[in-house]
């Protein structure tokens, strides 16, 4: 019987297979990772007085005029990082719109009229993005600044001086990470 | 559209192209067994399997082995998800998956599908990734790339009996072509920020004094045969969208590399296996110039954004940023889901619900064309054979000659096998999707209304059929209905089309390869790229011509006359 033939081969090597990929080969590379690069492979955590305040590559939320903002995310609670994910609402959704529109709004009312920056009004693919553009920062830079009773130019210059540069402005894209730009911003002697 | 966007596409390309010569090269040496670096251990699989090394297996034989290691390892699968509570690496204590979710979830993860219905930091637990997810991603990629090693050999040589020894092709690609890539990659997403950690989820203080709980795992190692397996299956909900599996631009151009590069290389190990480089790099340039088109029309469409939300007043320059992270753009965002739906990936790295009509229409065309650009890795292969034949058939049928593809007659037999395979799957979509869309369930699991809601379960269809994987994410997949019928879809897209293709290899095996002849129509050159293309697009697409009308291009239309729903 042809079936039975194959049964051996077949089961063994689903068995070994599983044994060595699944389990032998993960703890291996974990306890090599572990050990070889440990702030990676446990998240990229950044801590200030001992304490984990989140990680480099994750966003968080920042809701007071003295912080800058990040993206809208659209997780039930903003920036929970147990889970992730978009909004999923397509270009012709009414929510959306009406959503999109009520941000437009907030938006020009702290930050002044002007041009609202896409990313600013829209939600991101993983609701943890940690970035915003840098034209983004740049239109928070003066309500931070008044915020932190500091001169628009000192907050200005630090969102140049956290810019991230795309590489030969091909690969990725000119943003600044906000936690590590609100961690700065702390760190700036008051005036 | 920017001048830098079309060169991150170019680059994206040349990297891919250049690279699928020399490992298109390697992959034959595989096949062929002359790459023997992990000998010993390759040795060891056999002996303590019981596999016979020098046994050859006619293309029944191969289809019973493939079928059997797929079910038994299905079976296992699915008891590890009902399990997972009893299992080790469980630190979140996830309870064990329900019986349709776990039926759902292990046919996904056979077929190479990686659809997923479950959430992955509330329903799975690290230990049912690494057991079980992880595993298939290998498995089932192999034994993709083995069927299609199997297709190869059909027409290496005249009146062959057998295709080759699928225990040795699985053993031999696992070990010399998919495990070394992924470590090599997994260390370098590790490098850049990707986690690799059984701890529990992390409790944060945040900065301005909230409270964080961020997931994590061992995710890079998943990450790297994910792409490279074009599997799929996110270790997070976001996909490559988190942070965590796609930390920065270089680690998405490295998984939008990984994810295109064996589906490129298997035409130029064809084009060694069978002594005639030329016709593996026609194959190749067809699957190319359909990719190609796409990435440039979905960065198209996604550059101009969304007319309401310009009106609305967002800054017309940026284009249409739901549902996409910053770190990436726009280009990178587009090339990526593009380059994931001409494979059967199904990753993403930007949400495709949110793109706009035509940027989410051109991935799901290229999964209606039946995933040839290039295709899953060896699906797409086997598959984009299938339509050499129907190119040399119409070929030959214009100028009243039996067609022929590469010395091998191409017969009543073999088309009428062929066309099963085609038109099958497209039954499966359409069906499905219609039965779906008059049913109060397929109704309410709908996340977006107006034509939009008919692409999502269009494309939710098609996608489980053509085994990619990805979705219009929007949609309530975790549904009875949805749960088994899209379950069954995956299963039927993947064996109802791999064992005709295997027959049809048998078949052409056992005859006698003709040498060439003034009248044999040449499959190498521009005419024959262009018609195949041109069959391709014909054959694969247009039957989702009536569908894709009502679903994206009406959309279109009304998103530009204002209407929204």
């Amino acid at each position: 019987m042809l079936i039975l033939r194959e049964l051996r081969p077949a089961l063994s090597l689903v068995v070994l297979f599983t044994l060595i990929l699944g389990l032998a080969l993960p703890e291996a590379f974990t306890g090599a990772m572990q050990a070889a690069l440990p702030w990676q492979a446990n998240g990229s955590l950044i801590t200030k007085n001992g304490q984990v305040i989140g990680s480099a590559i994750i966003g968080q939320n920042f809701t007071g005029a003295n912080y800058f903002a990040p993206r809208p995310s659209a997780l039930g609670t903003a920036y929970d990082a147990s889970t992730s994910g978009a909004s999923n609402l397509g270009p012709t959704s009414a929510a959306l719109l009406a959503t999109v529109q009520q941000r437009v709004a907030a938006y020009t009312k702290a930050f002044g009229p002007g041009p609202v920056p896409a990313d600013a009004v829209t939600a991101s693919g993983s609701g943890l993005d940690p970035d915003i553009s840098v034209a983004n920062a740049l239109r928070q830079a003066p309500a931070v600044a008044a915020a932190r009773h500091l001169p628009t130019q000192a907050v200005a210059d630090l969102v140049n001086k956290m810019r991230h540069h795309a590489t030969f402005r091909i690969i990725g894209t000119d943003h600044v990470n906000v936690l590590r730009l609100n961690l700065a911003l702390d760190a700036l002697p008051a005036t | 559209m920017t001048t830098q966007g079309l060169l991150y596409i170019a680059l994206v390309f040349a990297l891919v192209l250049g690279a699928a010569l020399p490992l298109g090269r390697y992959i034959a040496a595989i096949f062929e067994g002359r790459v023997r670096f992990l000998r010993p251990v390759e040795l060891g699989f056999y002996r303590l399997a019981g596999v016979d090394e020098t046994r050859q297996m006619t293309w029944q034989a191969y289809a019973v082995a493939l079928l059997l290691l797929s079910l038994i390892h299905f079976l296992l699968l699915y008891a590890i998800l009902r399990l997972q509570y009893y299992l080790p690496f469980n630190p979140q204590h996830i309870a064990g998956m329900s019986p349709r979710l776990a039926f759902n979830t292990a046919a996904s993860f056979t077929t190479n599908t990686n659809w997923q219905a479950y959430v992955p930091e509330g329903q799975i637990s690290n230990g049912a990734q690494m057991l079980g997810l992880a595993v298939h991603m290998f498995l089932s990629a192999a034994a993709g790339i083995a069927a299609a090693a199997a297709v190869m050999r059909a027409f290496t040589a005249s009146a062959l009996k057998s295709l080759g020894n699928f225990y040795v092709d699985l053993t031999r690609i696992t070990l010399y072509l998919l495990l070394p890539i992924s470590l090599i990659a997994a260390v370098l997403l590790v490098v850049a920020g990707c986690p690799q950690s059984f701890a529990p989820f992390i409790s944060a203080h945040t900065l301005q004094g909230g409270s964080q709980t961020i997931a994590i795992g061992p995710a890079a190692l998943q990450e790297a045969i994910k792409e490279l397996g074009t599997n799929g299956g996110g270790f997070f909900n976001a996909n490559s969208g988190h942070p965590f599996e796609n930390p920065n631009a270089w680690t998405n151009l490295l998984e939008n590399w990984l994810l295109l590069v064996i589906g490129f290389a298997l035409p130029i190990a064809f084009g060694h296996m069978v002594k005639d480089k030329a016709q593996g790099r026609a194959l190749m340039a067809a699957m190319a110039i359909i990719l190609a088109l796409g990435c440039v029309g979905a960065y198209a469409a996604e550059a101009t954004g969304n007319p309401l939300h310009i009106a609305a007043g967002v800054a017309q320059s940026g284009g249409n940023w739901e549902g996409k992270e910053v770190r990436f753009g726009i280009p990178a965002s587009t090339t990526f889901n593009v380059s994931a739906t001409g494979t059967s990936t199904g990753a993403v790295d930007s949400f495709t619900d949110s793109y706009t009509p035509l940027g989410g229409a051109v991935p799901l065309f290229l999964m209606q064309l039946g995933e040839v650009s290039p295709g899953g890795v060896g699906s797409g292969f086997y598959t984009v054979i299938v339509f050499a034949l129907f190119s040399v058939f119409v070929a030959g049928l214009m100028v009243g000659r039996t067609p022929e593809y590469l010395g091998k007659k191409v017969q009543e037999k073999e088309i009428k096998l062929a066309m099963l395979g085609v038109l099958i799957l497209t039954l499966f979509i359409l069906a499905g999707a219609g039965f779906s869309l008059v049913t109060a369930s397929g109704v309410g699991s709908l996340a977006n209304a107006g034509p939009h809601g008919l692409t999502e379960m269009l494309y939710a269809w098609t996608s489980a059929t053509e085994n990619n994987g990805s979705a219009f994410a929007g949609i309530s997949a975790d549904t009875p209905l949805l749960d088994y019928g899209l379950g069954a879809a995956m299963l039927f897209g993947r064996f109802a089309f791999m064992i005709p293709v295997l027959a049809i290899a048998g078949s052409l095996a056992a005859k006698p390869k003709l040498p060439e002849s003034a009248g044999t129509f040449p499959t190498t050159g521009p005419l024959f790229i262009g018609l195949l293309i041109g069959v391709i697009i014909i054959l694969g697409g247009l039957q989702f011509m009536p569908a894709d009308t009502l679903g994206p291009l009406a959309e279109h239309f009304l998103l530009h006359a204002g209407k929204t729903f």
